[in-house]
């Protein structure tokens, strides 16, 4: 299936990837290369198969409902581009 | 024999035996690497911490107490989070950050007295099959043709994994594996690379790409390396909920090198058209090797292989962009400068746009393509129902009875650094065609060296096999691997 122009623009910006505008041709080429390669699963019949969900048939592991770790905020900050006062500082969200 | 070039069984042995030290040992890696920039393998070097490592395994193996790994120097591949020490996948959006945990498969290896010479280069979020994804530049292959100076690539993501084992820099390498990431370096570069069974090594710490598939395992100079160093790397971890609470076998005690009456199956689906000469010539030496070793050989089908790589390329980026949305800008990493009145969108946008390479961008958003509202039962929910009839390919045959399953790991030998770059991306894809199967079906495989090309570089079979049978599996590619008899090492030239 080919991807035009404003499909492109449109799976940017639900990547939050910015794209400009000159580049979205190119983009919407390469993707749509990529999905016709993958337009050979259409041959495939999977009537009645279920779609793979776990790799290894297991059952999760459960635990406790118990607090395992925490008083670690320097450590969770620290590597923040933009910290202030204990918090991870961001650009204004509300008006 | 210069001490680097030792394999990690023979270091194992002179270091308990006090013939050398681990500080001598790590030293001579040291003076290996600082020779080999050239080969842009190791992109952060960690000697203070390599150092502090080989005398604390000294006085281990000085009071006797010294597991397998102990002194023994390794390089770490970007994609682990390493306390302290950059981490940043080889990518720029991670610029900068330095983990505050250990995960867990580099905590082992430290616990068992391995060495951290430093991190090695890879492709992008492992997202590529030569190493020039990375934002380092690439890794480049020790390996080069007779009488030809064309830099090759090591192959990837595992790129600089492979090409520092392959050049003496470090005795084994932790890798990567998601679709073929271990065991096409280590074809390309006549090293040993394992995938283990999906959950048998915690992935925990290791930077996500697709979590469902992403592995680690070693690259190693040799089978029984990998049998040592995988041992100290797997085992159950309860912060990894996919990792399986299973026993380790002791993997280099089933090295035995019996392999009679053990069925090897070849299936017929890997014979692809426009395969190489010199790979159908290695694949049936291989055959021969195996059956003159008393294994029965046996024609198979698994006839899903050929959606194995479409479904790969809807299934991994689908992952990925799903993983990758924690690269927002502020948390961690990189973080773009704003505009006056940019808010938090034009965060994310910039942020991901400056900070992703061209490769990783195109997955991001093929995955977010095939994870969207209209298209998710065409694309996704389909791959993963394709997926199911691949993994139950390989079920009936091990059902029949077939032991390990033989095919080439790569459908070249390295090529030029350079030479994919006009090609359209799918072509690069291509170099997974005969292991990313394996990831799929979350199987064990590894990758041997078995010959050189008439240009003189090292190719590689594979051995698929059973799920948690990597002690089996390592005893075929052991027998493989002394029948083969593979010696040659790449001409210094770096």
């Amino acid at each position: 299936m080919a991807i035009d122009t404003e499909t492109a623009r449109m799976v940017a910006r639900l990547a939050r990837i910015r794209v400009e505008e000159d580049a979205l041709p190119a983009l919407a080429g390469e993707l749509s290369g990529i999905l016709d390669f993958m337009e050979q699963l259409n041959e495939v019949d999977v009537e009645g198969v279920e779609p793979m969900v776990s790799v290894t048939p297991m059952r999760l592991a459960r635990r406790e409902d118990v607090v395992t770790d925490g008083d670690i905020q320097d450590s969770i900050l620290k590597n923040a581009p933009d910290a202030r006062e204990g918090f991870f500082a961001v650009p204004k969200v509300v008006e | 024999m210069t001490l680097n070039s030792l394999t990690i069984a023979e270091a194992r042995d002179l270091l308990r035996k006090r013939e050398i030290t681990a500080v001598d040992l790590t030293m001579a890696c040291m003076t290996a690497m600082d020779a080999a920039g050239e080969l842009n393998a190791f992109v952060h070097a960690t000697p203070e911490i390599a150092l502090a490592q080989a005398r604390a395994a000294d006085t281990r193996l000085a009071a006797g107490d010294a597991p397998a790994m102990c002194g023994i120097p390794l390089g770490i591949k970007d994609l682990f989070c390493t306390k302290g020490v950059p981490s940043q996948a080889a990518s720029n959006i991670l610029r900068g950050f330095r983990p505050e945990y250990e995960s867990t498969v580099t905590g082992k290896l430290f616990d068992a007295g391995a060495v951290m010479l430093g991190k090695l280069n890879m492709d992008e979020f492992a997202m590529g099959s030569s190493n020039e994804t990375s934002c380092y530049g690439n890794a480049v292959n020790p390996w080069r043709r007779d009488g030809d100076e064309t830099r090759l690539t090591p192959g990837g993501s595992s790129g600089g994994s492979a090409s520092a084992v392959a050049a003496d820099l470090c005795l084994g390498a932790t890798a990567t594996d998601t679709g073929g990431s271990i065991r096409q370096p280590a074809a390309f570069t006549g090293t040993v690379g394992i995938k283990p069974t999906y959950g048998r090594v915690s992935r925990w710490g290791i930077v996500a790409f697709a979590s469902s598939l992403d592995q680690a395992g070693p690259l190693t100079r040799s089978v029984r390396d990998g049998a040592i160093m995988l041992q100290a790397m797997a085992g159950h971890d309860p912060r990894d909920s996919t990792s399986a609470d299973l026993p380790v076998p002791d993997f280099e005690a089933a090295l035995t090198g019996d392999i009679r009456g053990r069925k090897i199956g070849i299936p017929r689906e890997y014979r692809m058209e426009g395969m190489p000469a010199e790979i159908e010539r290695l694949w049936s030496d291989g055959i021969g090797m195996m059956r003159d070793a008393g294994a029965v050989i046996v024609d198979i089908s698994l006839p899903h292989t050929k959606y194995a790589l479409p479904v790969y390329y809807v299934i991994g980026p689908a992952e990925a962009s799903s993983n990758l949305a924690r690269y927002d800008g502020v948390r961690y990493g990189h973080r773009a400068v704003l505009a006056q009145g940019d808010g938090v969108t034009e965060l994310y946008e910039k942020t991901r746009a400056e900070g992703f390479g061209p490769e990783v961008q195109r997955r991001v958003m093929i995955g977010t393509y095939v994870l969207s509202a209209g298209f998710y039962d065409a694309y996704y929910n389909r791959a993963r129902k394709v997926r199911s009839l691949i993994k139950r390919d390989f079920e009936a045959v091990f059902a029949e009875g077939i032991d390990a399953i033989l095919t080439p790991a790569t459908p070249s030998a390295a090529f030029g650094l350079g030479e994919m770059a006009d090609a359209d991306p799918v072509r690069m894809y291509l170099n997974d065609v005969f292991t990313v199967t394996v990831n799929l079906a979350g199987l064990p495989g590894v990758s041997v060296p078995a010959g050189l090309d008439r240009q003189g570089l090292p190719l590689g079979l594979q051995l698929i096999g059973r799920p948690w049978d990597e002690a089996g599996l390592l005893n075929h590619a052991h027998v493989l691997e002394r029948a083969a008899g593979f010696v040659s090492k790449p001409a210094k030239w770096w």
